[in-house]
């Protein structure tokens, strides 16, 4: 058996609300996978289904092996979740949480107690252990969220939005652990709207949106499918925006890419030579350029291109 | 950090904790809480040393001569409505556990799917104790002298336990099914407020009008209060005994399976 979550066709209503509208998903053994969506797309309900918190409406999922909905107690002793919000009691200390997992999970008294300090250790937590985790910062609880699900390694281990909410020191941290996780053999599938955190970490991602995987792939797969080479041009004047993209549009024949910012003008290019040709095209029409840059396109592109609209919003649209 | 590569290497899982070992390590849970914030005693120490007094001093004049003569009759009636009164926090508790994450990871983790409840249970259950310690203490102070002794006591506060024990399912129940914590204490309330005073707990059934004392006679608490008073001074009413008994176990059985099925419906 070499995958270790399969899933097909994953339906799940809540009243009318269609949360999963057909979800196939073949996650292998002893990798890290993420699930890419904006808010509601359908991430944690996927995740929730898999560690047999929710019963799908229809469809199938076994996870290694196990049918989520004949055998959950089989399915609940290989994987580990650690949910959105914090899933520990934070009017316990850490290693009171820690100690709690471990007899709940059927560990003596001493080996629970062993297990905590062990995993204290590991996570740079052992300073605080002793506090209660309400007066955690962000990311010492997420740590120690993560180290909670743990305490007896599971086989898959469910991450929701493990890094929502922190600075980036924290998520770097993060990122860190997960790697470590996965490379002791421990499957890692993951959810996120960070299209960087997506682009990091998983080795393959599923695209989802309205509950629907709408591309499946490795980021360098998704990142082909929109086009080898990206231009990105940011304008002086905003307002030629519109202009700049019918000149590109004839010099490219085709290609233009949607973009965030009002002065930006993003499109494909088959070459990266066609650039100097673009360039030009728009400085015979005094079209003034700020700055340019030829790259990959960003997963951010990815998305814009597959759904139409961004991701999550930016900084500056959030502001408005 | 250190070095991880054995801290996070794949091994065998443990055998998941047995169903007892389970209750018993969260009702551990529960007893750190306590240890950790204990404001969560407040209540359980304030009020019935206020309820106690108040009662006592008001009424005591008025309703048997003197305030040590009416402490005779009250004081296990008083312990009776305290601890039923405190019951209700066992579903204010549960209710704020299942909106948080740490319910998710319960649910998710291969142990007996009730155990949280239980463990909750028995974490009250000790609280339930420490009330009746602190009122029976009061109660001494102000001159209460049980005729039936130790044993006496002893049998009515393990009576009293059990009757909350199997009292605590239904407020399970509530807190499962509405909204906040606060909605929880507004709803149980609306319950528990007749059910403790329209009771013999404060005055003597013979001293109400005829239809009252009929209702009165088949509210639950008017036989566990009696219950109560009978073993403390030594003359236990063995009907009283039995029906609150029986009251306790028919709680359980109908109450008790409708709580953990709504603990483990969906959210």
């Amino acid at each position: 058996m070499t995958n270790a979550i399969e899933t097909t066709g994953l339906v799940k209503h809540f009243g009318s609300t269609h949360a999963l509208a057909g979800v196939d998903l073949q996650i292998r053994r002893g990798t890290v996978y993420g699930l890419l969506g904006p808010n509601g797309a359908g991430k944690t309900t996927t995740i929730r289904i898999l560690s047999t918190l929710l019963r799908p409406t229809g469809g199938t999922a076994t996870v290694l092996g196990h049918d989520v909905v004949r055998e959950p107690a089989a399915v609940r002793s290989k994987v580990s979740l650690t949910g959105q919000f914090a899933s520990v009691d934070e009017d316990l200390t850490g290693r009171e949480n820690l100690v709690l997992m471990g007899r709940l999970l059927g560990l003596s008294w001493r080996d629970a107690k062993r297990r905590a300090s062990e995993l204290l250790d590991a996570f740079g937590l052992a300073e605080f252990a002793g506090r209660q985790v309400q007066t955690y910062s962000g990311g010492e609880r997420r740590r120690l969220d993560i180290a909670a699900s743990l305490v007896a390694i599971p086989e898959i281990l469910f991450l929701d939005e493990p890094t929502t909410g922190l600075d980036p020191r924290s998520r770097t941290q993060v990122w860190e652990l997960v790697r470590r996780i996965a490379a002791e053999g421990t499957t890692v599938l993951l959810t996120t709207q960070y299209l960087d955190e997506a682009d990091r970490l998983a080795e393959r991602l599923a695209v989802i949106d309205h509950g629907r995987v709408i591309a499946e792939g490795t980021s360098r797969d998704l990142k082909a499918s929109v086009g080898s080479n990206a231009l990105h041009l940011r304008l002086v004047d905003a307002g030629r925006r519109a202009e700049a993209q019918r000149l590109i549009t004839k010099v490219l024949g085709d290609g233009v890419l949607p973009a965030s910012e009002p002065a930006e003008v993003a499109a494909r290019l088959e070459r990266a030579g066609q650039a100097a040709a673009v360039l030009s095209a728009l400085s015979e029409c005094g079209i003034e350029v700020e700055q340019v840059s030829v790259a990959n396109p960003s997963l951010d592109e990815v998305f814009l291109a597959l759904t139409g609209r961004q991701a999550a919003p930016t900084q500056t649209e959030a502001h408005q | 950090m250190n070095a991880t590569h054995e801290v996070l290497a794949i091994g065998t899982r443990p055998r998941p904790a047995s169903a007892a070992s389970a209750v018993l390590t969260l009702a551990w849970r529960a007893l750190l809480k306590i240890k950790h914030v204990p404001f969560q005693l407040f209540d359980v120490t304030v009020t019935p040393i206020m309820f106690t007094l108040l009662f006592t001093f008001i009424f005591g004049g008025a309703l048997a001569g003197s305030p040590r003569q009416y402490v005779q009759y009250l004081l296990p009636g008083v312990l009776v409505q305290t601890v039923l009164f405190i019951t209700v926090y066992t579903g204010v508790g549960l209710n704020a556990d299942i909106h948080k994450g740490l319910h998710d990871r319960f649910r998710s983790m291969p142990m007996w799917q009730a155990a949280p409840l239980l463990g909750a249970l028995a974490g009250d259950v000790f609280r339930y104790t420490v009330a009746s310690l602190v009122i029976l203490t009061v109660g001494f102070i102000l001159g209460f002298r049980p005729q039936g002794g130790p044993v006496g006591v002893v049998l009515a506060v393990a009576l009293l336990l059990v009757f909350s024990f199997a009292l605590s399912w239904l407020w399970i129940i509530v807190g499962m099914l509405v909204r906040t914590s606060e909605s929880v204490m507004t709803t149980s309330f609306v319950f528990l407020m007749p059910l403790t005073f329209a009771s013999d707990i404060f005055v003597d059934l013979r001293t109400m009008p005829g239809w009252l004392q009929t209702v009165v006679g088949h509210n639950p608490v008017t036989h566990l209060a009696n219950a109560s008073r009978g073993l403390m001074h030594g003359r236990p009413d063995g009907g009283d005994v039995l029906w609150t008994l029986v009251a306790s176990a028919v709680l359980v059985l109908v109450a008790g399976p409708i709580a953990v099925r709504l603990y483990r419906k969906e959210r």
